[in-house]
Order: C-alpha cells, then sequence, then structure tokens
C-alpha cells in the first residue's frame, strides 16, 4: 500500500515514555515499508515539561515537521497533553489516543487554573468531530509502561494505515531485550483489563 | 536487540533509522577521524551517546568530554597539527566560549584537518538565544557546510573532513535543532578500519604556528587563499541541488532545514512552483552557480532562517554581476526570528508571492484554555530541597543571580530563586557587580558543579582577588544533569576512565575562600542555617548545596530487579490543607484537587521523603513500600 502522507503527533510530560513509544511507531513503520521521518524534542523538556515527537509517514513528505492542524493521529500519555495536542495539532475528523492519566501541571498544583476534565477533552473531540480513545489498564504497577498499553490500543483498533501487530512486535525487538521486551510485549499482547473508547 | 555500538562500526553497507547526531558518528568512523572532544549541550549531546555506544577498545577514536568548548577546541587542534583529524562538537551558545581560540584557527596550517559540529538552535528550544553561527564564520573565513536531514548529516560530515584535510584549514558542519533530532532510513557506505600511523607529526615547519606581529598578515592572506580554494569546492561539489520546476520567473534559493518546510510547503502552492537552488555550502557561497540561477530568474526568493548571511552574498553577487533580477530577502522582522518550520515557511514565502500560496488554514481555534507546563525540578530533586531553605534564610529584598543548569529552573514560582540569568559561569561576576555601592540587600549567586569547572573558575577567583562580599550557593549534584548526566572533573570518572574526582571543597579553599559551608539539601533547616550564616559573612562565602541528582539515582535503582518502590502518602487525619508541600515546597508528586484535598501522584512520587519535614501539620506519612498489585 502506498501511503501519501500520515502524521503522527506524540506529547506527554518528560519521564513518561514518548521516545519509546515514538521509536518504536517510527520503526514499525519502517518494517511495514512505509518511507518514515521522525523527530523528538530533547533538552529543557525532559524536565517535567512538555515532550513531543512527530512522526511522518508517507511518500509526499519532507520536513519531519508536522504543519499546525494537520496530524492524522495524536497520540498523548497523558490527558492536559492530549488537551493540548488536539487544540494545536490535530486535524478536524483525526484520531485522539490518550493514556487517561493526569501529571497536575505547575498552574493547576498552585491552584491558580483548574485541572482538565475528562469531559472537557470528549467535548473538544466532539466540536472537531474526532475520535477518541481514552485508554486506561488499572491494573498496571508500572506507570513507565503506560506507553505501551496505549501501543497495544493503537494496534488493537488498527489506528495508523499499515502497520501490523508483527511489525510493532519487530520494532520493539529492534530497541528491547531480556525482562524489559518480555514485560513489554506481554503487556502489547495481553489485552486484559485494558480499556479504550468513547 | 539491536545495538548501537555494533551498528556504527559494520564492515559492509547497510541501512539503518537513525537521528542525525548518530548519522554523523558514522560519517566520523568511515572519514577516518582520530580524535574527538564535546562539552555538552543540546542539540548535540547524543552525539556522544552514540560514541559511548562503541566500547572502548572497539572506538576507532579517541573521544573525550573536555571541561569546556574552549577546551575542547583547544584540545582537537592540538591533536590536528600533530596530524590528526579531528572533530570538537557543542552547542550553539558554546562558541562563544571557544571563540577565543576558534577565531586563530583558520589561520593556521591544520595538518591534520579539523571539523568544528555545531548544534544551532533557530527557535531557542535549549538556548538563552538563537545566534546565528555563521557570522563567527564570515568573521574567521570558515566554511560552513549545512545539511538538511541526517542522510546530508552523514555525507556532509565526510566532505567537510575531505575539504579540511585537503586545505588543512578549520571546517563547519552547522546541523540544526531538528537536523540532530531528525531520524530517517539512512544508508551507509562500507567502512575498512585501515592501519594507521599514528606517529605525532607536529613540525614547526608546517607553520607559522605564532600568530604574533608580522606573522598575522601573512596567515590572514593564506586563510583567504584557503577560502578561495573552499569557494571552488562548494560550486563543484555535488552537495549544491538545483531543481528545475521550469519557471523562468520565479526561483528561490535557500539551505538547511527551511529546504525541507519548502518542499512541504509548495505541494499545496496554486501557482506555477519555483526552480530551486538548495545550496550544502552556505559559506562561501558558489559563486558561479548563484550567478546562473539569478540569470534564469526574475524574481529570486532567499528563503534563509534567522539572518541574512546568504542574502548579502547573493545581493553583492546579481550588483557585481549587475544581473537585472529581483531579489526578495528578509521583509520583516520576522523573518529573522524561529525556527523556519513548514508553517513559518508558508507565512514568509506567502509575503513574499501572495499568489503563490493560499492562506494557511488551520481547523480553526478550539476555545479551551489548558493550563501550561512548564518544566520542573524532578521529584526528589535535591535543589528543590535547597530552593526551599534559601528562601527562609533571604529577605525578599535580596538579590539572587542564576547560572545555567537544572537549577536554572528556580527563577519559576514558587521559588522564584535566581532572577538574573546570563550565561555559564556568569553568576558570580555579576552578583560581584550587584555587591557594589549596596550594603542592604544581600546577594546570592547560583552554580552548578559541571558549570563550576567549565567557567566558574574566574568569578570566583575575581570575588575572592577584589573582595567582593557575596555568597554562592554551589548546587552539586555530582553530574552533568541537564543535558543528560555527563561526568565531569568531580564525578570520579571521565568518558575513558575512572579518575581521582577533583574535590570542590579544596578547590575553594585553594583559591582562598575562608567561609565554606557544607549542607546536604535534604536537611533543610540546617541548610537555611547556613545560608543566613553565609550572606552575614563579610568576605566571599561559598555553601555547597548538596545532593545526588535523584533522577539519576531513580534510574539506577530501577535497573535493579529487587528494587522495592515507595512512596509518602498524606494522613487525611492530620492535613489541615494549609498546601504547603504542593504550593511552596511545590513537588510536582503533589495532586491538588478542586475541594483542596492533597493527595500524592503514584506515577510521580520516587519516596524520597524529603517533603516530610515541610509540612506544619506533620500530615505526610513517610515512604513506604507500594505494592506490586
Amino acid at each position: 500500500m502506498v501511503l501519501s502522507q500520515f502524521n503522527i503527533y506524540l506529547a506527554g510530560v518528560g519521564g513518561q515514555g514518548i521516545g519509546l513509544i515514538s521509536e518504536i511507531i517510527l520503526r514499525a513503520a519502517d518494517h511495514a515499508g512505509h518511507p518514515v521521518k521522525g523527530v523528538d524534542t530533547h533538552g529543557l523538556a525532559q524536565r517535567g515539561g512538555i515532550v513531543v515527537s512527530q512522526i511522518r509517514i508517507g511518500q509526499d513528505v519532507h520536513s519531519p515537521l508536522i504543519p499546525a492542524g494537520r496530524a492524522d493521529l495524536v497520540v498523548a500519555l497523558e490527558r492536559h497533553e492530549a488537551l493540548r495536542a488536539i487544540v494545536g495539532a490535530l486535524k478536524t475528523g483525526g484520531t485522539l489516543v490518550y493514556y487517561n492519566t493526569v501529571w497536575q501541571p505547575l498552574p493547576v498544583r498552585l491552584g491558580s487554573e483548574k485541572q482538565v476534565s475528562k469531559e472537557t477533552v470528549s467535548d473538544a473531540c466532539n466540536r472537531r468531530q474526532i475520535k477518541e480513545y481514552p485508554v486506561l489498564k488499572p491494573d498496571l504497577t508500572d506507570p513507565h509502561m503506560q506507553n505501551i498499553a496505549v501501543l497495544a490500543v493503537i494496534d488493537q483498533e488498527s489506528l495508523i494505515p499499515g502497520i501490523k501487530t508483527g511489525h510493532f512486535i519487530t520494532a520493539m525487538e529492534d530497541l528491547m531485550a531480556g525482562d524489559m521486551l518480555a514485560g513489554n510485549r506481554r503487556l502489547f499482547q495481553d489485552r486484559k483489563g485494558l480499556t479504550a473508547g468513547p | 536487540m539491536k545495538q548501537m555500538g555494533k551498528m556504527l562500526l559494520t564492515r559492509p553497507s547497510f541501512k539503518e533509522i537513525v537521528m542525525g547526531n548518530t548519522a554523523v558518528v558514522r560519517a566520523m568512523v568511515e572519514a577516518g577521524t582520530k580524535v574527538v572532544t564535546a562539552y555538552p549541550g543540546s542539540p548535540t549531546p547524543e552525539i556522544a551517546t552514540a560514541i559511548l555506544s562503541i566500547p572502548k577498545p572497539e572506538r576507532p577514536f579517541y573521544f573525550e568530554f573536555s571541561v569546556n568548548e574552549k577546551v575542547a577546541t583547544e584540545v582537537a587542534y592540538g591533536a590536528a597539527v600533530n596530524g590528526h583529524l579531528s572533530t570538537v562538537f557543542f552547542k550553539s551558545v558554546g562558541l562563544n566560549v571557544a571563540a577565543d581560540t576558534f577565531v586563530q584557527l583558520s589561520l593556521v596550517n591544520i595538518i591534520g584537518g579539523m571539523v568544528i559540529v555545531l548544534g544551532d538552535d533557530p527557535g531557542a528550544n535549549s538556548s538563552q538565544n538563537e545566534q546565528d553561527n555563521r557570522h563567527f564564520a564570515h568573521m574567521t573565513y570558515t566554511p560552513v557546510f549545512e545539511p538538511a536531514n541526517p542522510t546530508e548529516v552523514y555525507h556532509y560530515y565526510k566532505a567537510a573532513a575531505e575539504l579540511s584535510q585537503q586545505q588543512h584549514m578549520p571546517v563547519i558542519l552547522r546541523l540544526t535543532t531538528h537536523v540532530c533530532h531528525a531520524k530517517e532510513n539512512v544508508t551507509f557506505q562500507t567502512w575498512r578500519r585501515e592501519d594507521y600511523d599514528a606517529a605525532p607529526r607536529f613540525d614547526p615547519a608546517n607553520g607559522p604556528y605564532i600568530p604574533l606581529t608580522a606573522d598575522t598578515s601573512p596567515m590572514k592572506r593564506q586563510a583567504l587563499r584557503n577560502l578561495e580554494a573552499a569557494e571552488t569546492v562548494a560550486s563543484q561539489t555535488g552537495l549544491n541541488r538545483w531543481i528545475d520546476n521550469g519557471n523562468k520567473k520565479r526561483g528561490i534559493i535557500t539551505a538547511g532545514l527551511p529546504f525541507l518546510s519548502l518542499m512541504d510547503v509548495l505541494q499545496t502552492a496554486t501557482a506555477d512552483k519555483p526552480d530551486i537552488l538548495k545550496l550544502g555550502v552556505v559559506y562561501p557561497v558558489a559563486g558561479d552557480l548563484i550567478e546562473k540561477f539569478l540569470i534564469a530568474h526574475r524574481e529570486v526568493k532567499i528563503l534563509e532562517e534567522l539572518d541574512n548571511e546568504l542574502e548579502k552574498e547573493i545581493k553583492m553577487i546579481a550588483f557585481d554581476k549587475n544581473i537585472p533580477v529581483r531579489i526578495i530577502g528578509k521583509m520583516d522582522s520576522d523573518d529573522w526570528m524561529g525556527e523556519y518550520t513548514p508553517d513559518k515557511v508558508h507565512d514568509v514565502l506567502r509575503k513574499a508571492w501572495p499568489d503563490m500560496l493560499a492562506p494557511r488554514t488551520g481547523p480553526g481555534p478550539i476555545d479551551v484554555p489548558v493550563p501550561d507546563r512548564p518544566a520542573q525540578l524532578c521529584p526528589g530533586c535535591g535543589h528543590r530541597s535547597a530552593f526551599h531553605a534559601i528562601k527562609q534564610a533571604l529577605a525578599d529584598t535580596d538579590i539572587s543571580v542564576a547560572d545555567i543548569g537544572c537549577h536554572t529552573l528556580g527563577y519559576l514560582p514558587p521559588y522564584a530563586l535566581g532572577q538574573l540569568l546570563m550565561c555559564m559561569g556568569a553568576s558570580t561576576g555579576i552578583g560581584s557587580g550587584l555587591s557594589l555601592f549596596n550594603n542592604t540587600r544581600k546577594v546570592v549567586v547560583f552554580m552548578g558543579d559541571s558549570t563550576f569547572f567549565h567557567a566558574g573558575l574566574p568569578g570566583i577567583v575575581n570575588a575572592v582577588f577584589n573582595q567582593h562580599p557575596i555568597t554562592m550557593i554551589l548546587m552539586e549534584n555530582g553530574t552533568t544533569a541537564m543535558t543528560g548526566h555527563q561526568d565531569h572533573a568531580a564525578s570520579g570518572k571521565n568518558a575513558n576512565q575512572t579518575t581521582a574526582p577533583i574535590p570542590v571543597r579544596k578547590v575553594l579553599e585553594g583559591l582562598g575562600v575562608q567561609h565554606i559551608y557544607e549542607v546536604d539539601t535534604y536537611r533543610q533547616a540546617k541548610l537555611t542555617a547556613r545560608v543566613k550564616q553565609a550572606v552575614s559573612d563579610t568576605a566571599f562565602s561559598v555553601v555547597i548545596a548538596r545532593h545526588p541528582c535523584m533522577l539519576k539515582f531513580d534510574r539506577e535503582q530501577r535497573r535493579d530487579l529487587s528494587f522495592q518502590r515507595r512512596q509518602v502518602a498524606i494522613d487525611p487525619e492530620k492535613c489541615r490543607q494549609i498546601h504547603d508541600c504542593v504550593k511552596v515546597f511545590g513537588c510536582p508528586s503533589f495532586i491538588l484537587n478542586d475541594d483542596g484535598q492533597v493527595k500524592v501522584n503514584p506515577d510521580l512520587c520516587i519516596g524520597d521523603g524529603s517533603c516530610l519535614q515541610t509540612c506544619p501539620a506533620s500530615a505526610i506519612n513517610a515512604p513506604k513500600p507500594v505494592s506490586e498489585g
């Protein structure tokens, strides 16, 4: 299948593992035979700030940077960042998949601004005809694996054209080994208790 | 699992998904680079990550983190005049530190060749400014190669090394943030490890190597001759691309990342696509090629990120050759600022040729506020405990000066400590100035331990020598944390082996500092008392506020499978909703609910317990093991 262009905008908070899920998707796209480019933000953002990664799949892509409002899919690991990403990056009629956890930003902790609710995100999605997949896996004890729970939903719902389960697994095998690979693979394939959906 | 180190030393040609910072290391390997030096700084630290992924015995070149960019440049230069192809890399503002040495490089006969890899930062993603380092190139007659993506990074480094070796001149490979960090599938060529004669070949007869008095003039002449040779290379190299869209009227000259943005934007063009000349060497420019391009078009837009270096060069060519072409350069101050992303390039081009592009349409705003998320100190960070304690030792009118590092983040609420910031090591000098004619407001300056060695020492010596009665708080966390935990002179190891740590306290004593206090920052009451004491000392004083980087510590602990996670909890019976924990101490692990209740975020708390002492109601329970489901 020849893809003209499919843009994925990933966002989260420093420390959540955006880098890993982004690299898995990038490599999975490559294993699926698509031309693909990506770019991460590094540096200051690692210290509890916003971390963004962008992946562009397809033949008609030159820059790794997605124009505003032209992402087909937003992958977020935190609710505030999900909302920020759909406001700034996601196209009308696009798809949002996010892990429904909250890492309160500073103004919320200082009591000067309100925490974003699940309903606020859903409302924003409705106004833009965005298909929404809030993800939760309540029995997950290691928060560093929430990214893989999200990846499992991306695979389960076929949210990226042309990338199949096997491509994701091969990509995971590129990047991990031993217990880390085994644990993440188990979580990726065993979808018990994983909730995703509007 | 793919091993980066193994991949970088693969003999046959291969393809791999890599970022620009990794691609450049394979290029170093293939080019036969023998010495690489650096000081860590975004966007370049991952170059070192790639280098260090090659086990030391197999690494085909010597690598070190030097104490600062200037020393790194000097080490690379020294190696190069001994005949070794060398490379130094650092971030944009690192060139300011290296400048005193760098500006001399083009004057001397660098027999081994030397490539300076710069990580410029348009948009100031992680820097104090977005300085355009091509100015330094013009000032010093140093050629600049500017790739747009990881594939070009790989090829351009090799071309830059070749030119440098041929002309014995320094050559800059200018990367920008999203070229360093871009990832794509790159095809690498074969590599044959060749026998290398490492005999030191320094010979004064290759000089002069002493740029003094009468010799500087012939040395400058040689630099200018080298630049002419570089222009010939710039013209002949396959690194320039002329994309012929059959447009006789309009052309665009561009380079680097803006070229990729341009290619994206032109897909939506509503008029004939302009021809494009993409320059691979941006200084000196390929004069003949540009002349032909100008002659072939009636209007030429210079699409150039940051300053107008290409524009000036190209307008000179048009003027000197009397070419009747309308050259469109920078049109307003916006054009001088920020990264040339596809959106930015769309707007810049539309200003020049409104008929060519429709106004940029987004999906339209959704009117929902999203709280800002400024970068924060990590859970358990020793700097947080330090700021919390120091704030209680100072009056509101006292002045605090920040320096570069994680502790810079102290300027944010709720601490608001570190009210001025300039560059690496500047806090002590600025603080000294603030103390003049000032008997009423205490001056406190911050500095990290890596910066202490980098550029901190002269300011300290000056404060001792000239008797400035200020207080330095040395935020010692044992690592270069902000850029990814690189070791420094007090860490006990360098990039190659364990070393005897250079003890910060002994250095200060040796410099004649009379008042030195040492406190672990988790002992907040003690730290407050020591800072109170230090600011009342009548001479220069130093408080070493020490705690290991907890991000590094926590990561290392989690690697141990038997590691038991621990977390604090709020006792709802005791909590009086004073909110010091969440609003004054400000650990991101605390959650403030709408009803005023405080909770602990199980995703974030690392169980360090540094918060316990901040609660006036003693409502934070000591860390307890977390049950693993």
